[in-house]
Protein backbone atom coordinates (compact mmCIF):
# COMPACT_ATOMS: atom_id res chain seq x y z
CA UNK A 1 0.00 0.00 0.00
CA UNK A 2 2.98 2.20 1.31
CA UNK A 3 3.78 1.72 -2.54
CA UNK A 4 0.92 3.21 -4.24
CA UNK A 5 1.34 6.21 -1.84
CA UNK A 6 5.06 6.46 -2.89
CA UNK A 7 3.95 6.62 -6.39
CA UNK A 8 1.27 8.93 -6.15
CA UNK A 9 3.76 11.29 -3.94
CA UNK A 10 6.44 10.96 -6.70
CA UNK A 11 3.72 11.88 -9.53
CA UNK A 12 2.19 14.92 -7.66
CA UNK A 13 5.30 16.42 -5.91
CA UNK A 14 8.30 15.31 -5.51
CA UNK A 15 8.96 13.86 -9.06
CA UNK A 16 6.86 16.25 -10.41
CA UNK A 17 6.66 16.14 -14.66
CA UNK A 18 6.41 19.90 -15.01
CA UNK A 19 8.56 21.06 -11.57
CA UNK A 20 10.93 18.76 -11.30
CA UNK A 21 11.67 16.73 -14.45
CA UNK A 22 10.68 19.68 -16.72
CA UNK A 23 9.94 17.22 -19.19
CA UNK A 24 7.41 17.81 -21.92
CA UNK A 25 7.87 21.87 -21.93
CA UNK A 26 6.48 22.51 -25.50
CA UNK A 27 3.46 22.10 -24.45
CA UNK A 28 3.32 23.05 -20.85
CA UNK A 29 4.95 26.26 -22.19
CA UNK A 30 2.82 26.74 -25.51
CA UNK A 31 -0.67 26.42 -24.30
CA UNK A 32 -1.13 27.38 -21.03
CA UNK A 33 -2.10 30.91 -21.88
CA UNK A 34 -5.69 30.15 -20.41
CA UNK A 35 -6.76 27.77 -17.66
CA UNK A 36 -9.23 25.77 -19.98
CA UNK A 37 -6.58 25.32 -22.52
CA UNK A 38 -4.08 24.11 -19.76
CA UNK A 39 -7.07 22.05 -18.32
CA UNK A 40 -7.48 20.68 -22.55
CA UNK A 41 -4.23 19.21 -22.88
CA UNK A 42 -3.25 18.43 -19.32
CA UNK A 43 -6.74 15.86 -19.63
CA UNK A 44 -5.30 14.62 -22.97
CA UNK A 45 -2.05 14.18 -21.78
CA UNK A 46 -3.40 12.64 -18.57
CA UNK A 47 -5.06 9.87 -20.45
CA UNK A 48 -2.21 9.17 -22.69
CA UNK A 49 -0.23 8.13 -20.20
CA UNK A 50 -2.71 6.06 -18.23
CA UNK A 51 -3.57 4.46 -21.33
CA UNK A 52 0.15 3.92 -22.82
CA UNK A 53 1.77 2.98 -18.95
CA UNK A 54 -1.19 0.22 -18.66
CA UNK A 55 -0.52 -0.79 -22.57
CA UNK A 56 3.18 -1.07 -21.61
CA UNK A 57 3.39 -2.64 -18.56
CA UNK A 58 0.42 -5.48 -19.66
CA UNK A 59 3.20 -6.42 -22.63
CA UNK A 60 6.09 -6.26 -20.32
CA UNK A 61 6.85 -9.54 -20.43
CA UNK A 62 6.32 -10.11 -24.80
CA UNK A 63 9.01 -7.29 -24.97
CA UNK A 64 12.36 -7.65 -26.09
CA UNK A 65 15.02 -4.88 -25.25
CA UNK A 66 16.19 -4.33 -28.91
CA UNK A 67 12.53 -2.90 -30.45
CA UNK A 68 11.25 -1.68 -27.24
CA UNK A 69 11.50 1.85 -28.11
CA UNK A 70 9.98 1.35 -31.26
CA UNK A 71 7.23 -0.60 -29.93
CA UNK A 72 6.65 2.26 -27.13
CA UNK A 73 6.38 5.10 -29.68
CA UNK A 74 3.99 2.79 -31.62
CA UNK A 75 1.77 1.94 -28.75
CA UNK A 76 2.43 6.10 -28.02
CA UNK A 77 1.49 7.38 -31.48
CA UNK A 78 -2.18 4.90 -31.51
CA UNK A 79 -3.38 6.37 -28.31
CA UNK A 80 -2.28 10.07 -29.64
CA UNK A 81 -3.76 9.26 -32.19
CA UNK A 82 -7.32 7.65 -31.01
CA UNK A 83 -7.45 10.77 -28.22
CA UNK A 84 -7.03 13.47 -31.07
CA UNK A 85 -10.00 12.15 -33.23
CA UNK A 86 -12.06 11.23 -30.17
CA UNK A 87 -11.61 15.07 -28.87
CA UNK A 88 -12.36 15.85 -32.92
CA UNK A 89 -15.57 14.67 -32.41
CA UNK A 90 -16.67 15.44 -29.06
CA UNK A 91 -14.54 18.63 -28.49
CA UNK A 92 -14.46 20.56 -31.61
CA UNK A 93 -13.70 23.78 -30.79
CA UNK A 94 -11.14 22.77 -28.06
CA UNK A 95 -9.35 20.71 -30.47
CA UNK A 96 -9.04 23.70 -33.18
CA UNK A 97 -7.85 25.67 -30.29
CA UNK A 98 -5.35 23.38 -28.74
CA UNK A 99 -3.99 22.53 -32.55
CA UNK A 100 -1.15 21.07 -33.16
CA UNK A 101 -0.04 19.72 -29.34
CA UNK A 102 -2.80 17.15 -29.59
CA UNK A 103 -0.69 15.37 -31.89
CA UNK A 104 2.35 16.92 -30.48
CA UNK A 105 2.23 14.55 -26.73
CA UNK A 106 2.97 11.84 -29.26
CA UNK A 107 6.68 13.28 -28.58
CA UNK A 108 6.21 14.68 -24.87
CA UNK A 109 9.14 12.93 -23.27
CA UNK A 110 7.50 12.51 -20.31
CA UNK A 111 5.45 9.77 -22.04
CA UNK A 112 8.37 7.37 -23.76
CA UNK A 113 10.02 8.51 -19.81
CA UNK A 114 7.71 6.68 -17.81
CA UNK A 115 7.14 3.81 -20.36
CA UNK A 116 10.54 3.21 -20.03
CA UNK A 117 11.97 4.17 -16.40
CA UNK A 118 8.34 2.75 -14.98
CA UNK A 119 5.74 1.42 -16.97
CA UNK A 120 7.96 -1.59 -18.59
CA UNK A 121 9.36 -3.00 -14.89
CA UNK A 122 6.20 -2.76 -12.73
CA UNK A 123 2.33 -4.47 -12.80
CA UNK A 124 0.02 -2.73 -14.52
CA UNK A 125 -1.67 -1.56 -11.22
CA UNK A 126 1.40 0.32 -10.40
CA UNK A 127 1.91 1.16 -14.41
CA UNK A 128 -1.65 2.62 -14.55
CA UNK A 129 -1.73 4.66 -10.94
CA UNK A 130 1.55 6.02 -12.11
CA UNK A 131 0.59 6.94 -15.24
CA UNK A 132 -2.31 8.90 -12.99
CA UNK A 133 -0.54 10.72 -10.81
CA UNK A 134 2.02 11.88 -13.37
CA UNK A 135 -0.74 12.83 -15.39
CA UNK A 136 -2.84 14.60 -12.61
CA UNK A 137 0.70 16.53 -11.46
CA UNK A 138 1.33 17.61 -15.04
CA UNK A 139 -2.11 18.89 -15.41
CA UNK A 140 -2.42 20.63 -12.03
CA UNK A 141 0.96 22.70 -13.08
CA UNK A 142 -0.71 23.14 -16.86
CA UNK A 143 -3.87 24.43 -14.83
CA UNK A 144 -2.20 26.62 -12.15
CA UNK A 145 0.11 27.99 -15.02
CA UNK A 146 -2.68 28.57 -17.44
CA UNK A 147 -4.70 30.47 -14.60
CA UNK A 148 -1.79 32.78 -13.23
CA UNK A 149 -1.32 33.89 -16.80
CA UNK A 150 -5.00 34.28 -18.08
CA UNK A 151 -5.24 36.32 -14.73
CA UNK A 152 -2.19 38.49 -15.06
CA UNK A 153 -2.77 38.56 -19.48
CA UNK A 154 -6.32 39.10 -19.53
CA UNK A 155 -7.55 39.70 -16.34
CA UNK A 156 -10.42 36.68 -16.52
CA UNK A 157 -10.58 32.98 -15.11
CA UNK A 158 -12.05 30.29 -17.08
CA UNK A 159 -12.67 31.68 -20.41
CA UNK A 160 -14.39 29.45 -22.99
CA UNK A 161 -14.94 27.01 -20.58
CA UNK A 162 -18.01 26.46 -22.74
CA UNK A 163 -15.52 24.55 -25.13
CA UNK A 164 -15.07 21.69 -22.53
CA UNK A 165 -18.51 21.69 -20.33
CA UNK A 166 -21.07 23.09 -22.71
CA UNK A 167 -22.22 26.57 -23.49
CA UNK A 168 -23.91 26.19 -19.98
CA UNK A 169 -20.18 27.12 -18.69
CA UNK A 170 -19.99 30.22 -20.71
CA UNK A 171 -21.87 31.88 -16.93
CA UNK A 172 -18.53 30.16 -15.00
CA UNK A 173 -15.89 32.86 -16.89
CA UNK A 174 -14.81 35.42 -13.97
CA UNK A 175 -13.71 38.68 -15.12
CA UNK A 176 -11.77 40.56 -12.62
CA UNK A 177 -12.21 44.03 -14.50
CA UNK A 178 -14.24 45.24 -16.88
CA UNK A 179 -11.47 47.68 -18.57
CA UNK A 180 -8.40 45.56 -18.18
CA UNK A 181 -5.72 46.65 -20.48
CA UNK A 182 -4.53 43.29 -20.78
CA UNK A 183 -0.82 42.32 -20.00
CA UNK A 184 0.97 40.89 -22.68
CA UNK A 185 4.46 39.64 -21.47
CA UNK A 186 1.90 37.13 -19.50
CA UNK A 187 0.10 35.97 -22.42
CA UNK A 188 3.22 35.33 -24.72
CA UNK A 189 5.70 32.46 -24.06
CA UNK A 190 8.13 34.33 -21.98
CA UNK A 191 5.30 34.83 -19.61
CA UNK A 192 5.18 31.32 -19.59
CA UNK A 193 8.91 30.59 -18.72
CA UNK A 194 8.83 33.47 -15.92
CA UNK A 195 5.56 31.52 -14.77
CA UNK A 196 6.97 28.48 -14.52
CA UNK A 197 10.05 29.81 -13.00
CA UNK A 198 8.26 31.38 -10.08
CA UNK A 199 6.20 27.95 -9.34
CA UNK A 200 9.47 26.11 -9.66
CA UNK A 201 10.46 28.74 -7.28
CA UNK A 202 7.85 28.18 -4.64
CA UNK A 203 7.92 24.56 -4.58
CA UNK A 204 11.40 24.63 -3.67
CA UNK A 205 10.76 26.78 -1.00
CA UNK A 206 7.96 24.87 0.37
CA UNK A 207 10.39 21.85 -0.08
CA UNK A 208 13.18 23.90 1.91
CA UNK A 209 10.41 24.50 4.64
CA UNK A 210 9.61 21.08 4.90
CA UNK A 211 13.36 19.88 5.17
CA UNK A 212 13.88 22.62 7.83
CA UNK A 213 10.98 21.66 10.05
CA UNK A 214 12.08 17.75 9.83
CA UNK A 215 15.37 18.70 10.84
CA UNK A 216 13.75 20.72 13.95
CA UNK A 217 11.81 17.84 15.17
CA UNK A 218 14.69 15.01 14.80
CA UNK A 219 17.47 17.89 16.39
CA UNK A 220 14.79 18.38 19.51
CA UNK A 221 13.64 14.79 19.86
CA UNK A 222 17.17 13.73 21.14
CA UNK A 223 17.13 16.44 23.40
CA UNK A 224 13.69 15.88 25.06
CA UNK A 225 15.10 12.18 25.28
CA UNK A 226 18.24 13.09 27.99
CA UNK A 227 16.68 15.72 29.74
CA UNK B 1 20.66 -18.04 -35.64
CA UNK B 2 21.01 -14.39 -35.98
CA UNK B 3 19.01 -14.09 -38.72
CA UNK B 4 16.21 -15.83 -36.54
CA UNK B 5 16.51 -13.50 -34.05
CA UNK B 6 15.78 -10.69 -36.57
CA UNK B 7 12.33 -12.27 -38.18
CA UNK B 8 11.16 -12.60 -34.62
CA UNK B 9 11.87 -8.61 -33.69
CA UNK B 10 9.99 -8.31 -37.07
CA UNK B 11 7.50 -10.20 -36.34
CA UNK B 12 6.91 -8.47 -32.94
CA UNK B 13 7.12 -5.27 -34.08
CA UNK B 14 4.66 -6.24 -37.04
CA UNK B 15 2.25 -7.38 -34.43
CA UNK B 16 2.08 -4.56 -32.70
CA UNK B 17 2.12 -2.26 -35.51
CA UNK B 18 -1.22 -4.08 -36.63
CA UNK B 19 -2.93 -3.50 -33.42
CA UNK B 20 -2.06 -0.06 -33.59
CA UNK B 21 -3.42 0.15 -36.87
CA UNK B 22 -6.80 -1.53 -36.04
CA UNK B 23 -6.99 0.60 -33.13
CA UNK B 24 -6.67 3.92 -34.86
CA UNK B 25 -8.90 2.61 -37.61
CA UNK B 26 -11.68 1.74 -35.54
CA UNK B 27 -11.92 5.08 -33.80
CA UNK B 28 -11.17 6.64 -37.08
CA UNK B 29 -14.59 4.82 -38.20
CA UNK B 30 -16.61 5.52 -35.22
CA UNK B 31 -15.55 9.26 -34.77
CA UNK B 32 -15.43 10.24 -38.69
CA UNK B 33 -19.27 10.80 -39.12
CA UNK B 34 -18.97 13.02 -36.08
CA UNK B 35 -16.33 15.20 -37.30
CA UNK B 36 -17.36 15.95 -40.52
CA UNK B 37 -20.55 16.75 -39.14
CA UNK B 38 -18.46 19.33 -36.78
CA UNK B 39 -16.88 20.70 -39.83
CA UNK B 40 -20.52 21.08 -41.27
CA UNK B 41 -21.88 23.36 -38.61
CA UNK B 42 -18.77 24.65 -38.04
CA UNK B 43 -18.73 26.18 -41.93
CA UNK B 44 -22.29 27.07 -41.28
CA UNK B 45 -21.88 29.22 -38.66
CA UNK B 46 -18.98 30.96 -39.94
CA UNK B 47 -20.83 31.30 -43.44
CA UNK B 48 -23.76 32.82 -41.12
CA UNK B 49 -21.52 34.96 -39.66
CA UNK B 50 -20.29 36.71 -42.66
CA UNK B 51 -23.74 36.93 -44.44
CA UNK B 52 -26.65 36.82 -41.79
CA UNK B 53 -28.90 33.83 -42.51
CA UNK B 54 -32.21 36.22 -42.88
CA UNK B 55 -30.61 37.91 -45.95
CA UNK B 56 -30.65 34.92 -47.96
CA UNK B 57 -33.15 32.04 -48.52
CA UNK B 58 -31.50 29.65 -50.25
CA UNK B 59 -29.82 26.49 -49.02
CA UNK B 60 -26.60 27.95 -49.22
CA UNK B 61 -24.80 24.56 -47.91
CA UNK B 62 -26.16 22.23 -50.68
CA UNK B 63 -26.06 25.51 -53.84
CA UNK B 64 -22.48 24.97 -54.06
CA UNK B 65 -19.89 25.39 -57.49
CA UNK B 66 -17.04 23.25 -57.65
CA UNK B 67 -14.50 25.24 -59.61
CA UNK B 68 -10.81 23.95 -60.35
CA UNK B 69 -8.38 24.81 -58.14
CA UNK B 70 -6.12 28.01 -58.86
CA UNK B 71 -2.98 29.21 -57.52
CA UNK B 72 -5.01 32.62 -56.95
CA UNK B 73 -6.91 30.54 -54.55
CA UNK B 74 -4.08 28.40 -52.94
CA UNK B 75 -5.26 25.20 -54.01
CA UNK B 76 -4.91 22.61 -56.90
CA UNK B 77 -7.79 20.76 -55.67
CA UNK B 78 -11.49 21.12 -56.58
CA UNK B 79 -13.08 23.85 -54.38
CA UNK B 80 -16.58 24.48 -53.65
CA UNK B 81 -18.23 28.07 -53.77
CA UNK B 82 -21.11 28.45 -52.02
CA UNK B 83 -23.53 30.81 -53.15
CA UNK B 84 -26.28 32.86 -51.40
CA UNK B 85 -29.41 34.31 -52.96
CA UNK B 86 -32.37 36.34 -52.51
CA UNK B 87 -35.41 35.13 -54.40
CA UNK B 88 -33.25 33.35 -57.02
CA UNK B 89 -31.17 36.73 -57.36
CA UNK B 90 -27.67 36.16 -56.39
CA UNK B 91 -25.93 38.08 -53.72
CA UNK B 92 -22.75 36.61 -52.43
CA UNK B 93 -20.06 33.89 -52.65
CA UNK B 94 -18.54 32.55 -49.96
CA UNK B 95 -15.39 30.80 -51.17
CA UNK B 96 -12.80 28.45 -48.99
CA UNK B 97 -9.25 30.04 -49.71
CA UNK B 98 -6.22 28.71 -48.02
CA UNK B 99 -3.30 31.28 -47.39
CA UNK B 100 0.10 28.81 -47.57
CA UNK B 101 2.45 30.66 -46.40
CA UNK B 102 1.20 30.97 -42.76
CA UNK B 103 3.95 31.00 -40.05
CA UNK B 104 3.48 27.31 -39.10
CA UNK B 105 1.74 26.24 -42.80
CA UNK B 106 -1.35 26.76 -44.59
CA UNK B 107 -4.34 28.53 -42.91
CA UNK B 108 -7.44 28.12 -44.27
CA UNK B 109 -10.10 30.85 -44.69
CA UNK B 110 -13.84 31.56 -45.98
CA UNK B 111 -13.62 35.01 -48.15
CA UNK B 112 -17.52 36.26 -48.59
CA UNK B 113 -17.51 38.24 -51.63
CA UNK B 114 -20.89 40.38 -52.57
CA UNK B 115 -21.64 40.72 -55.75
CA UNK B 116 -20.25 44.29 -56.12
CA UNK B 117 -16.74 43.15 -55.44
CA UNK B 118 -16.51 43.92 -51.97
CA UNK B 119 -16.06 41.88 -49.14
CA UNK B 120 -18.86 40.83 -47.35
CA UNK B 121 -16.02 39.16 -44.34
CA UNK B 122 -13.50 36.94 -43.74
CA UNK B 123 -13.04 34.18 -41.17
CA UNK B 124 -10.83 32.12 -40.55
CA UNK B 125 -11.64 28.38 -40.29
CA UNK B 126 -8.31 25.70 -39.38
CA UNK B 127 -4.69 27.47 -38.82
CA UNK B 128 -1.69 25.94 -36.95
CA UNK B 129 -0.33 29.47 -36.03
CA UNK B 130 1.21 30.30 -32.76
CA UNK B 131 -1.07 30.58 -29.82
CA UNK B 132 -0.54 34.31 -28.43
CA UNK B 133 0.76 35.73 -31.16
CA UNK B 134 -0.69 34.39 -34.37
CA UNK B 135 -3.95 33.36 -33.33
CA UNK B 136 -5.00 37.55 -33.33
CA UNK B 137 -6.68 36.30 -36.61
CA UNK B 138 -9.43 34.53 -35.00
CA UNK B 139 -12.40 36.77 -34.10
CA UNK B 140 -12.42 35.12 -30.33
CA UNK B 141 -8.87 36.75 -29.66
CA UNK B 142 -9.25 39.97 -31.83
CA UNK B 143 -10.93 42.02 -34.46
CA UNK B 144 -8.25 42.61 -36.74
CA UNK B 145 -10.18 40.54 -39.41
CA UNK B 146 -13.66 41.82 -38.95
CA UNK B 147 -11.25 44.90 -40.84
CA UNK B 148 -12.05 43.14 -44.38
CA UNK B 149 -15.67 43.82 -44.23
CA UNK B 150 -16.56 46.31 -47.26
CA UNK B 151 -12.77 46.21 -48.25
CA UNK B 152 -12.60 45.88 -52.02
CA UNK B 153 -10.09 46.04 -54.82
CA UNK B 154 -10.75 49.78 -55.23
CA UNK B 155 -10.96 50.65 -51.53
CA UNK B 156 -8.34 50.09 -50.27
CA UNK B 157 -5.98 50.92 -53.61
CA UNK B 158 -4.87 47.39 -54.59
CA UNK B 159 -0.97 48.68 -54.35
CA UNK B 160 -1.81 49.25 -50.47
CA UNK B 161 -3.02 45.96 -50.32
CA UNK B 162 -0.24 44.78 -47.73
CA UNK B 163 0.21 45.17 -44.30
CA UNK B 164 1.70 48.29 -43.41
CA UNK B 165 5.29 47.00 -42.39
CA UNK B 166 5.40 46.50 -46.28
CA UNK B 167 3.71 49.99 -46.69
CA UNK B 168 0.08 48.53 -46.84
CA UNK B 169 -3.12 49.75 -45.30
CA UNK B 170 -3.50 46.91 -42.94
CA UNK B 171 -2.17 45.91 -39.48
CA UNK B 172 -0.12 43.64 -38.71
CA UNK B 173 0.34 41.80 -34.82
CA UNK B 174 2.94 42.49 -32.19
CA UNK B 175 5.29 40.01 -32.45
CA UNK B 176 3.42 37.97 -35.51
CA UNK B 177 3.83 39.84 -39.00
CA UNK B 178 3.61 36.89 -41.21
CA UNK B 179 0.04 35.60 -40.36
CA UNK B 180 -1.18 38.75 -40.93
CA UNK B 181 0.77 38.78 -44.18
CA UNK B 182 -0.51 35.78 -45.28
CA UNK B 183 -3.80 36.52 -45.11
CA UNK B 184 -3.93 39.90 -46.52
CA UNK B 185 -2.25 38.16 -49.45
CA UNK B 186 -4.32 35.26 -49.77
CA UNK B 187 -7.24 37.21 -49.52
CA UNK B 188 -6.58 39.77 -52.10
CA UNK B 189 -5.96 36.71 -54.41
CA UNK B 190 -9.22 35.74 -54.09
CA UNK B 191 -10.62 39.23 -54.87
CA UNK B 192 -8.77 39.34 -57.98
CA UNK B 193 -10.22 35.48 -59.02
CA UNK B 194 -14.01 36.89 -58.41
CA UNK B 195 -13.33 39.63 -60.85
CA UNK B 196 -11.86 37.18 -63.49
CA UNK B 197 -14.44 34.75 -62.71
CA UNK B 198 -17.67 36.38 -61.30
CA UNK B 199 -19.79 35.57 -64.23
CA UNK B 200 -19.39 32.28 -63.87
CA UNK B 201 -19.34 31.54 -59.70
CA UNK B 202 -23.22 32.77 -59.60
CA UNK B 203 -24.53 30.44 -62.76
CA UNK B 204 -26.73 27.84 -61.93
CA UNK B 205 -25.79 24.20 -62.05
CA UNK B 206 -27.32 24.20 -65.68
CA UNK B 207 -25.83 27.68 -67.01
CA UNK B 208 -22.27 26.41 -65.43
CA UNK B 209 -22.46 22.83 -67.64
CA UNK B 210 -22.57 25.77 -70.77
CA UNK B 211 -19.67 27.18 -69.82
CA UNK B 212 -16.57 25.68 -71.05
Amino acid sequence: MSDYATIIKDGLWTNNTGLVQLLGLCPLLAVTNTFINGLGLGLATLATLVLSGGIVSLIRHQLRDEIRIPIFVLIIASVVTAIELTMNAWFHDLYKILGIFIPLIVTNCCIIGRAEAFACKQPVGKAVVDGLSMGIGFTLVLVILGGMREIIGKGTLFSQANLMFGEKASALTITFSEDYPGFLLAVLPPGAFIGLGLLIACKNIIDRRALARNKAVSVAMPLAESS
Amino acid sequence: MKVKQIFLAAIILMVFAVTGVMTVAYVYNNTHEQILENERLALLSSINELIPSDQYDNDIFHDIITVEGHDLLGSDNPIPVYRARKNGWPLAVVIPVIAPDGYNGRIKLLVAIKLDGSLAGVRVVSHRETPGLGDGIETSRSDWILNFANKSLLNPDEKRWKVKRDNGDFDQFSGATVTPRAIVKSVFNALLYFRINDQKLFATTAEAEQIP
